[in-house]
């Protein structure tokens, strides 16, 4: 009878297992298939490859508009991270600890450019930026990608000080400390894989945005711009090689993330 | 060096949590907060430490008024509940946290800490994390923290509740012994009257908002000043009556009970305690000048004594407590009915106020 | 005596401890105030700028405007429920895997998040043109003789979407089934329900506040998508984001632009509020 009830268990298993699988192909897919491209002989999509060869690695790294554009998405990116971590950390600890009524509201503003649409914060600022002359600037598309960003550090480091039992830092306060100190020495470090995933995804979230990029950067491109530019008027395998580049990236930022940092997705800390 | 509150007022909106709190403690002395929760043991150990100022009052260590003083310059060792020590921090880093604050140099520091850890016995674990430590092991590095830098005061905030019985009963005893060693002005928080027993010098019993009584564990004990007292500390069998002349008070059930002292003015009311160990049931009471019979409705083991819940006929319900040996049998049993008898100086009054 | 009160007022731990918060908040709600709130109410304040509302009106009353936020409609409430289809088994696969198995699968579903929106969306050009990779396999493997109709469609843009979104919605509800004590579906067995009974009956119920949180976040997100469609859907499909942009950019029409964001951003706010009541008033979905 156990034995009945126990096989539709272990099929019913088997059978999510293979969903699960088909849904992660689905997911890597896309990331797989640049690769090949990345590394063809032909001068056009093909598929498969003819050949193997690395020009179009070549082609981005000798083009200066590419790595102009690399280089700006990197500056961009740093300053976002730089300033949502300088004043999302802060935040957060306004947020986890005070009582005020005020900063439930603060709380939903900062998370409210998730869910506004991209396109309206975008316009709204670009239209803003237009009056201030601060379009082409690549420090203003910095200062408005901290708003997109933001909403990451605070939920993560949010999360990571929610864990934090706060009577450490009265027990350094009554060895001696003074508050900044004792958040110094004793906070900090022990929110380290908290601020460490915030840092990463900070400037992930920067340096692939592209939708207010679009509108800021004017005629100097961020590599998200270059990359839409190409895509729309000359698809050719640069920009696979280019894709594949972005991919290291990422899996640099990600494994930094999950091996020195935590809760990479909130929900996920402690496992 | 002593501590002195006067006067202490702390309201947290219409919540009193102090309502002027006076207390002393002595130059080496151990002093325990004994009460139970939400009666402001807790609020009056922050008072202490500085984590809040009161709204009327002062506290001073020794001459000097630290009302208003942040924490840190206090110099006040705290042991916390759950130790609160630093996860990320060695053993010895924990240790030499407030001499680093208080920038004593190095070799000084290094000397001190190893110092330290001797006195609790953790000599060899310096380099060890917190969280690779037992729990009686952490307890006594947040003990070494605490004491390290030579504190004016030392303050104990229920250290022992996350152990286990034995083990809390030998960090007790080591406590006590460091304690008398270092002669330190000890402020120790706790709602466990067992353990306040065992470690104070004296112990201050509170509730709500209020010390109720000041004095060593043995007057707290045996006469305990108010109805509170009797009731939070051991167990008891308070009887209410009214006062007759001759240190006598009518008890329904039991008649005129005979006091060791006065029961007030004949016709007041009058309560009176009587510890489960000073009854006596069985033959042994019949010499007794208090004497009522009872029933035996229950019987618990406790190894060295047994514990009995007793009605008295007409009357209260009543616990006692008797002695065993261990060869011997259980002296009654279930159901029986007993006479029970108690001595007039183990009746103690406690006076209505 | 009341200068030494106020005195002890101002030291009182607590009080200096929540100016300090107030201060560490300081700066962060100014950035937000004059780059996001204060743009945002700018550009809000522009639908109705000549005083009247025509340009609402305009909106109303075209059938292209009308038709274009319906079509976005559909492309949301179709996206949320293919993701939260496959999202589902997902979650409940990653919530009972072994550790290994776990950290495979987060970095499945975390590369691909990580990884420039971009980079996808070129990729799925690749995969899903004429010429694709799908395509030209399929018809190696002699499955069809045609090649199907993936990209510059609908169907390129969902699964464009899709991609995109999917995290967005196996995360709250792989956080929702992490939190249901597995002693529950347990006693429910012991109880004598058989396990699918006991899923629909335990588990499915308790994880419904992540499922709803999963929905709100991508049905909101996917309201404002822009560069997915603009790239996948070969302007066969049009989004309201896409409308907007062209509005500013060719148009130069900003009164018209301010009010279908307005509009946008009104949908968006009532329905992410909506969804968002169901979790049981757990505020931002995100969390």
């Amino acid at each position: 009878m156990a034995h009945a009830r126990r096989q539709p268990r272990n099929l019913g298993r088997i059978l999510l297992t293979i969903f699960a699988g088909l849904v992660f192909a689905f997911l890597m897919l896309p990331l797989l298939v640049v690769f090949p491209i990345s590394v063809s002989s032909a001068s056009y999509l093909q598929f498969p490859p003819p050949g193997f060869s690395w020009q179009w690695y070549q082609r981005y790294l000798e083009d200066p508009v590419w790595i102009e554009a690399t280089i700006r998405s990197f500056k961009v990116a740093i300053l976002c991270t730089v300033l949502s971590m300088g004043l999302g950390v802060p935040l957060s600890f306004a947020l986890v600890r005070s009582r005020l009524r005020g900063m439930r509201i603060a709380d939903r503003l900062v998370a409210a450019p998730i869910i506004v649409p991209n396109i309206i914060i975008s316009i709204a600022i670009y239209s803003l930026f237009a009056k201030l002359q601060l379009i082409g600037v690549w420090y203003g598309i910095a200062v408005a990608h901290t708003i997109l960003a933001l909403p990451f550090v605070v939920i993560l480091v949010s999360a990571g000080l929610r864990t934090f039992d706060e009577a450490q830092e009265q027990a350094a306060m009554g060895l001696g400390a003074s508050w900044p100190v004792a958040v110094w020495r004793i906070t900090l470090p022990q929110l380290r894989p908290s601020l460490i995933s915030a840092a990463f995804l900070a400037f992930v979230t920067s340096f692939d945005e592209l939708v207010i990029a679009m509108f800021l950067s004017g005629a100097s491109m961020t590599l998200p711009k270059k990359m839409f530019d190409n895509i729309m008027l000359e698809i050719d395998p640069t920009i696979a090689a280019v894709s594949v580049l972005q991919i290291f990236l990422a899996c640099i930022c990600l494994g930094v993330a999950t091996l020195f940092g935590r809760g990479v997705v909130p929900g996920t800390a402690g496992r | 060096m002593d501590l002195t509150v006067r006067g202490v007022v702390r309201r947290f909106g219409a919540v009193t949590a102090l309502a002027g709190v006076d207390l002393t403690v002595a130059e080496g002395e151990l002093l325990t907060i004994l009460g139970p929760s939400g009666s402001g043991k807790t609020t009056l150990l922050k008072v202490v430490a500085g984590f809040e100022i009161p709204d009327e009052g002062t506290v001073h260590l020794g001459t000097a008024d630290v009302t208003m003083a942040p924490p840190r310059s206090r110099d006040v060792g705290m042991v916390f509940q759950n130790y609160a020590l630093f996860p990320h921090l060695t053993v010895a880093q924990n240790v030499a946290f407030p001499l680093e604050m208080r920038r004593l140099p190095k070799p000084e520091r290094t000397q001190r800490v190893a110092e330290a850890l001797a006195l609790v016995e953790l000599t060899d674990y310096g380099h060890r994390l917190p969280r690779q430590l037992s729990g009686g092991q952490q307890q006594r590095v947040a003990l070494a923290r605490a004491i390290v830098f030579k504190p004016r005061l030392l303050l104990l905030d229920e250290p022992f509740g996350a152990l286990d019985r034995k083990l809390r009963e030998s960090m007790q005893l080591e406590v006590r012994r460091l304690q008398r060693r270092l002669r330190l002005t000890t402020l120790f928080i706790t709602h466990d009257q067992e353990e306040a027993l065992i470690l104070s010098d004296r112990i201050a019993v509170m509730s709500a908002a209020l010390i109720e009584q000041v004095g060593t564990p043995a007057e707290v004990y045996a006469r305990p000043a108010t109805r509170f007292v009797a009731d939070f500390v051991g167990e008891s069998n308070l009887l209410d009556g009214i006062a007759t002349e001759g240190h006598g008070a009518e008890v329904s059930g039991l008649g005129r009970v005979q006091a060791g002292a006065s029961t007030g003015a004949p016709g007041a009311r009058a309560t009176l305690l009587l510890r489960p160990e000073a009854l006596r049931v069985g033959a042994e009471a019949a010499a007794l000048p208090n004497r009522a019979s009872a029933r035996i409705l229950e019987t618990v083991f406790l190894g060295l004594s047994v514990k009995l819940r007793l009605q008295v006929e007409g009357g209260p319900e009543m616990l006692a407590r008797l002695p065993l040996r261990p060869s011997a049998p259980l002296p009654v049993t279930e159901g029986e009915v007993v006479p029970l008898g108690f001595a007039t100086e183990d009746v103690h009054v406690i006076r209505h106020g | 005596m009341s200068s030494a009160t106020a005195d002890r007022r101002r030291a009182d731990p607590a009080r200096a401890r929540e100016r300090m918060l107030v201060m560490l908040a300081l700066p962060a709600l100014l950035l937000l105030g004059v780059i996001f709130i204060w743009p945002l109410l700018r550009l809000l304040s522009m639908s109705v700028a000549d005083g009247t509302l025509d340009q609402f009106e305009k909106a109303a009353l075209d059938d292209l405007y009308v038709m274009v936020l319906y079509e976005s409609m559909e492309i949301a409430v179709l996206v949320t429920v293919i993701c939260l289809a496959l999202a589902y088994p997902v979650a409940a696969w990653l919530a009972q895997a072994g550790r290994t198995g776990f950290i495979l699968g987060m970095f499945f579903l975390l590369l691909p998040f990580w990884t420039s929106i971009l980079v996808r969306t070129y990729a799925w050009m690749v995969l899903l043109g004429r010429n694709g990779v799908i395509n030209r396999t399929l018809r190696d493997w002699g499955w069809i003789e045609f090649p199907l109709p993936l990209l510059h469609n609908l169907t390129g843009v969902l699964i464009g979407i899709v991609h995109v979104m999917l995290p967005y919605m196996v995360i709250p509800i792989y956080a929702a089934l992490l939190r249901i004590d597995p002693d529950l579906r347990r006693a429910a067995e012991g109880l004598g329900a058989p396990a699918w009974r006991a899923f629909l009956r335990v588990t499915l119920p308790l994880s419904l506040p992540g499922v709803f949180a999963g929905c709100a976040l991508v049905f909101v997100i996917t309201l404002g998508f822009f560069i997915t469609p603009a790239l996948l859907g070969g302007g066969q499909v049009m989004m309201i984001a896409m409308l907007i942009e062209q509005q500013v950019r060719e148009f130069l029409d900003w009164n018209f632009a301010a009010a279908l964001a307005t509009v946008l951003l009104a949908a968006t706010l009532v329905i992410y509020a909506a969804l968002a009541k169901l979790t049981g008033g757990q505020g931002h979905g995100a969390r």
